[in-house]
């Protein structure tokens, strides 16, 4: 059968800009939802929850290994079999402490791995299909982190940097398609992953207007959203500070 | 640890405030034994969700739907979901929440806590008497499932049971059918108290909801505007454009005050004629949300809110001493409201409401002379058999708790000897 609704995809549907971002799609109208997770029981939490919000949707939720690049390609080749998608959006991630991955090359290599190396793959998988079909929208979360490294956590920063590259090629690729790709740049956002910044006292943006914009960003194009806005204009000014002034910047 | 504050602003101590992602994570975090409150959206008034030096479990992502039954109206959901999402879900549906106070910006596990009641007490009782069930988690790990007909004990001292209970879950809610968004409300203004009470009990058929504002600085009689709504069928008409403010900063003194509680209250009694209209659900039952951070407007040192209730066979004398005190005193605010609840019997050990009328006054802080106001009020409530509601309050001393709460000895075996806030250890001393 073939449906009609919008056909989304959402990797790392537990995260939660995702959901909200999901909570958002169903309430403009009814979607073909198909969310992946780590862990079933939490993405069928996620899936219960859109469910109620709106019944006319079809919600799937599905468990996979962000880990390992067969997983990956598996589990997009199953999802893609039914039909390319509208939009993907690969939301997935999870903010380590600096100085734990300063003094542990494996919690520092499994941070490049989990916000950069398995995005990537991610979309690299979704891009063959969606080339194909010659339509749609990969969307995926960098940060405004990855614009310039900094002391306070490059690691992060560096994996997202990779991200935000590896968009910029993807968009190359398919300059001129009906395919985009949007690269979405939330800056600090109060969500779980942030608990421990916000207990320091960091001003932290509301995940719900974080995730109206990326839902807005998309539906209207465009390369690069920076959520809220003026982050845009902040990294344009961080991003050109000569390193003899931005070195001496405890940030 | 950051600074938290409960509706009120009278404090921002510092919290260790920690997040409940879902269940299993709150087993957990509850595990590590350190003594805590479950905290919502901080809507309350007092100290009843604080915990200074303390840990606070945040419930904000406890903020799923789990199911809803469409033809029977009953919906299951986590703790930390707002009452306006539910609202919002459900009433193109159809239906919509019985009992609701009168900010929509709270939690269902906050509203199970306090029992929270709304203008329709005389019809449909308190929120808790649209529980069906409650998923309770205590500090050792266990899950007690309760509801009005299983353990009905523990469902008993949780509904109103200010959180001591347990971490609340998850709750599945009766919800009541309803026509649609609209309402027709009238305004009637009241010359004094005695006018009041015969509106009042001339409206307790016939009218879903009533609710008065009272003039509590203009008038020695009491004068006010009562109002009574029910919901309408109307012909479709599109969804108010509702604008929101927000108060920008916080200012240096309390802007209610003698200067301008005067002229505010005479102006808004005699710009309202009586009246009928319709209006939106939202916007007749929850004014105030829309003025974000209104509290604010109280300054720096914040605000009470005293609201006692006083049994039906006294509540016209008793009100005519409470406001007689106020009026004398020159203090109170605006934000003034008389109502009277119906007969119906709350469930909870420690649920507010009883049969009688109910007088709720925000106070700005002014110290001392504000606290000797109250121990005024105090002994009115005391002497006439009433109690001062819990939710609001942040001074109440424990001998008027004990004799407004008298349930209060069989709840004690029910606490979670893991938790604690700044209320349990001022009132009962744990």
């Amino acid at each position: 059968m073939i449906s009609v609704n919008r056909k989304i995809v959402v990797i790392g549907a537990t995260s939660s800009i995702a959901e909200h971002c999901a909570r958002d799609w169903v309430k403009a109208g009814n979607a073909d939802l198909v969310l992946v997770g780590r862990d079933l029981q939490r993405t069928e939490r996620v899936a219960a929850d859109l469910r109620v919000r709106s019944p006319s949707s079809r919600i799937q939720a599905i468990q996979a290994d962000f880990a390992e690049a067969k997983a990956i390609a598996d589990v997009v080749q199953t999802i893609v079999a039914q039909g390319s998608p509208d939009v993907v959006l690969i939301a997935h991630g999870s903010l380590p402490d600096q100085d734990a991955c300063q003094q542990s090359l494996a919690l520092a290599g499994n941070a490049l791995q989990v916000n950069g190396v398995s995005p990537v793959l991610f979309a690299e998988a979704f891009a063959s299909s969606m080339g194909l079909a010659g339509r749609g929208t990969i969307a995926i979360i960098g940060s405004v982190a990855g614009d310039r490294g900094r002391k306070s956590n490059y690691v992060y920063g560096a994996a997202k940097g990779l991200v935000s590259r590896y968009a910029e090629g993807l968009q190359h690729r398919f300059a001129g398609t009906g395919v985009s790709i949007v690269v979405i740049k939330p800056g600090p956002t109060d969500t779980p992953m942030t608990a421990a910044l916000k207990a320091r006292g960091a001003r932290l943006a509301p995940v719900e207007d974080v995730a109206h914009s990326i839902v807005k960003g998309i539906n209207q194009g465009g390369s690069t959203i920076y959520v809220p806005g003026k982050w845009r204009w902040i990294m344009l000014i961080i991003r050109h500070l000569p390193a003899f002034v931005f070195n001496k910047l405890n940030i | 640890m950051r600074p938290v504050s409960s509706w009120g602003r009278l404090n921002a101590d510092p919290h260790e405030v920690v997040n409940l992602r879902d269940t299993n994570a709150a087993i957990s975090v509850l595990s590590e034994r350190r003594p805590g409150i479950a905290l919502g959206m901080a809507r309350s008034y007092g100290d009843v969700c604080l915990n200074p030096g303390g840990i606070l479990w945040n419930t904000k992502g406890l903020d799923h739907f789990v199911h809803f039954d469409e033809r029977l109206g009953r919906l299951r959901c986590e703790a930390g979901v707002l009452v306006r999402d539910i609202q919002r879900l459900t009433v193109p549906r159809g239906w919509m929440l019985a009992v609701t106070p009168g900010t929509q910006l709270i939690t269902v596990g906050g509203a199970v806590a306090n029992d929270v009641h709304g203008k329709n007490h005389h019809v449909h009782g308190s929120f808790g008497d649209h529980v069906r069930w409650l998923k309770l988690l205590r500090t050792d790990g266990e899950i007690i499932e309760c509801g009005p007909a299983d353990r009905t004990d523990w469902f008993a001292a949780t509904i109103g049971g200010m959180g001591l209970t347990g971490v609340v879950l998850e709750a599945e809610l009766q919800l009541r059918p309803v026509i649609g968004p609209w309402m027709q409300a009238e305004t009637l203004p009241y010359e004094n108290l005695d006018e009041f009470f015969t509106l009042a009990d001339a409206s307790e058929q016939g009218w879903e909801h009533t609710v008065s504002w009272i003039d509590c600085i203009g008038s020695k009689e009491g004068r006010g505007l009562f109002m009574r709504a029910n919901h309408a069928k109307t012909q479709a008409r599109p969804e108010p454009c509702v604008r929101s403010f927000a108060m920008p900063v916080v200012p240096p003194v309390s802007l209610v005050n003698g200067l301008t509680l005067r002229p505010f209250n005479t102006a808004y009694f005699h710009l309202h004629k009586a009246s009928t209209t319709i209006v939106h659900y939202e916007a007749f039952s929850y004014p105030l949300d829309n003025v974000r951070d209104w509290n604010r407007l109280y300054g720096p040192r914040g605000f009470y809110q005293y609201q006692s209730v006083v049994p039906r066979q006294v509540q016209r004398d008793a009100s005519k001493a409470m406001l007689n005190e106020i009026t004398r005193s020159g203090e109170g605010s605006f934000l003034a409201v008389l109502k009277t609840f119906g007969h119906r019997l709350s469930l909870g050990m420690l649920s507010f409401p009883m049969p009688g009328a109910t007088l709720a006054l925000d106070f700005p802080n002014r110290g001392d002379r504000t606290l000797a106001l109250f121990s005024r009020l105090d002994a009115i409530v005391s002497e006439a058999g009433g109690r001062v509601y819990c939710a609001k309050d942040a001074r109440m001393p424990r001998t008027l708790f004990e004799t407004g709460y008298p349930r209060l000895a069989e709840f004690l075996p029910y606490r979670d000897p893991g938790i604690s806030s700044a209320m349990s250890r001022r009132l009962m001393g744990s």
